[in-house]
């Protein structure tokens, strides 16, 4: 045989035997982890949404005076503010929180993103797959139409939405593991069962309280506006977690890429990665939800985008969506809050009429889309 | 190596294994023949710890159920019959996770990795794929990617479910030749679920022939490959002719 097969074909055996022996033919080759320069890249694009959160206003504050001002916040350094009292509140209390918010949850829920749809293998899945969505959105319905005067004060509405996100992806776990499954696709029609459920109850609670439907609405919306140092501080912690987690998993993520059954004789639990990512990714998104509504988009725009950039391995797609979906967010509300200013859009909106096209564009060019 | 006692597997409720008693020695060839629907592939998913069983199941002494899936996976590597092959993975990051079981957790390849993986690549003279991705591959050159991938995970024994199935005359015989040459060094131990009995015959030392779940014969390809066996149990009209030692099965039409 082989002496006859076309060579573009690959070697003969005997060509092989020959390259077996002397094996010391050149080839090297890289472990794959995330290249530096795209994560650098990453990195500048966050940081510059960042500035511009900061700097872009219906009032005027330049960019020296910005920088002055961060810089007199800095001990030993004996630089003085110009600000003004007022204009350093504006800077210090009311951009830079949004900023800070806006790239926590945008970040998160990309992350978030990328994870299920690593673990789902699926690129066309977001975050609110299984539930979190409908779960957040019953609960805030709930906290709005029951909670009364106490709603903003003790923050029912956030912790509402946050335990109904949770309790709807645990329903759907619940459900598409029944029977030892807990494939992909029995977890995603379970998901779908779930989410048309909690609708179900959600649209019916509206119906009964319709003086809710107006703040409902706009909390579904999403936004990032009643924000404050204070939201910070809630979410915060939980994105630290949930994206430590999803980021200690993303190599394993990459073994599933080969099917349940491969990643199993590769020897990975693949039924407890699967758990521990669902898990965490949902804690995630469960309390970007809770504090900003729902934000569209974001965890599939952002992750498919990286992965036409740079490829596939969820080494790099997994970090780089966490930088690029918080600096997307942060961009998308400087939208939000200047394009009709002085009112504002629902940053759901903005996210969304960048999303949809965006999304048509891909489906359009690429081929290898399963 | 292998140690299969009364092994029996169900498959929603039906028996598809029954009873069937197998040892299996470091170092050898063996092919699982039988018609479809026989239990060849039950059998080699179950060896590979993807299928409950009762009855015992043995590796180098230990029983498959009770070891971890990274136990298992340092100690089998197989090879279905429809691999996965994520299109945009390169070849050599697929050969990579070849490399899972040795790796921590949350750990990442060390050098070492990288030389075994490159020294498979080498083995399979996929070198010159190891940037492509694997939606570009042809048939052959991806069952190749796939055995680069068995072969990094250095197990010692390997399982091929039906590793022909899929490719011309040409490619068949070169990846059996690939298999014959992957076992001249060290003591690689071969079990691979087979319909193309001529091939069977002509790799394996040994067929185990499964029918109806059962084990109904087991020994040297020419007292297995023979014209009664073939057909009783795959109701199959051929012609077994010698050839250098060796046989070939011919399928003849019915007259």
């Amino acid at each position: 045989m082989g002496t006859h097969a076309p060579a573009q074909r690959g070697a003969t055996v005997t060509e092989l035997r020959v390259t077996a022996v002397s094996g010391t033919r050149a080839g090297r080759i890289a472990r794959p982890r995330g290249a530096r320069g795209p994560i650098l890249g990453a990195v500048a694009f966050t940081l510059s949404g960042a500035l511009v959160g900061l700097l872009i206003g219906p009032v005027h504050i330049g960019l020296e005076a910005v920088a002055r001002s961060a810089a007199s916040q800095l001990p030993f350094l004996h630089i003085r503010s110009h600000l003004s009292a007022t204009d350093s509140a504006i800077i210090w209390q009311l951009r830079a929180p949004r900023v800070v918010l806006g790239a926590l949850v945008g970040g998160m829920l990309a992350l978030a993103g990328g994870a299920y749809q690593g673990v789902f293998r699926n690129p066309l899945v977001d975050p609110y797959l299984l539930g979190v969505a409908a779960g957040a959105g019953l609960g805030a319905t709930l906290a709005i139409a029951y909670g009364g005067q106490s709603v903003g004060s003790y923050d029912l509405l956030p912790l509402a939405a946050f335990l109904g996100a949770a309790v709807g992806v645990a329903l759907a776990y619940a459900l598409g593991s029944a029977g030892g499954r807990g494939t992909p696709t029995t977890l995603v029609l379970a998901g779908v069962t779930v989410v048309v459920f909690l609708t179900a109850i959600q649209t019916f609670v509206q119906q009964q309280h319709t003086q809710s439907l107006q703040e409902v609405y706009s909390w579904i919306l999403g936004r990032l506006d009643t924000a404050g140092w204070h939201d910070v501080a809630l979410v915060a912690p939980y994105v630290a977690v949930s994206s430590a987690v999803l980021l200690l998993h993303r190599r394993l993520l990459d073994v599933l890429a080969v099917g349940d059954d491969e990643a199993a004789t590769l020897g990975v639990n693949v039924k407890r990665v699967r758990l521990v990512v669902v898990v965490f990714a949902t804690v995630g998104t469960a309390a970007a939800v809770a504090v900003s509504g729902l934000i569209g988009f974001v965890g599939i725009i952002v992750p498919h985008a990286i992965r036409l950039a740079v490829g596939t391995s969820y080494r790099i797609v997994l970090p780089l969506s966490l930088l690029v979906g918080g600096g997307f967010l942060v961009l998308a509300d400087v939208l939000a809050r200047t394009v009709v200013s002085p009112a504002e859009l629902p940053i759901g909106v903005v996210t969304a009429f960048f999303g949809a096209p965006f999304f048509a564009v891909v489906l359009r060019t690429s081929r290898s889309f399963t | 190596m292998i140690a299969v006692d009364s092994l029996s597997i169900e498959l929603g409720g039906a028996p598809v294994v029954e009873r069937v008693n197998l040892l299996v020695g470091s170092g050898e060839w063996v092919a699982v023949i039988g018609p479809n629907g026989a239990g060849k592939s039950t059998l080699l998913r179950a060896v590979a710890g993807l299928a409950p069983y009762e009855g015992s199941l043995r590796l180098e002494g230990e029983e498959v159920a009770r070891l971890t899936r990274r136990e298992l996976a340092r100690r089998v590597a197989f090879v279905p019959q429809a691999p996965l092959l994520p299109p945009a993975m390169h070849v050599h990051e697929y050969v990579l996770l070849g490399r899972t079981p040795h790796i921590g957790t949350f750990g990442y390849e060390s050098a070492g990795d990288l030389d075994t993986a490159r020294r498979a690549l080498e083995r399979l003279d996929l070198l010159a794929f190891a940037g492509r991705p694997l939606g570009t591959l042809s048939g052959g050159e991806a069952q190749r990617a796939v055995l680069a991938r068995a072969l990094a995970q250095e197990a010692r024994l390997l399982l091929l479910d039906e590793p022909t199935t899929a490719l011309d005359l040409g490619r068949q015989q070169q990846v059996l030749e690939l298999v014959a040459g992957l076992r001249e060094h060290g003591d690689l131990t071969v079990v691979c679920a087979m319909h193309d009995l001529t091939l069977a015959a002509q790799y394996a030392e040994r067929l185990v022939l499964l029918s109806g779940g059962q084990l109904v014969a087991d020994g040297k390809p020419g007292e297995i490959a023979t014209e009664p066996l073939i057909a009783e149990h795959y109701g199959a009209d051929v012609r077994v002719i010698e050839h250098a030692g060796t046989v070939a099965v011919v399928p003849v039409r019915r007259r």
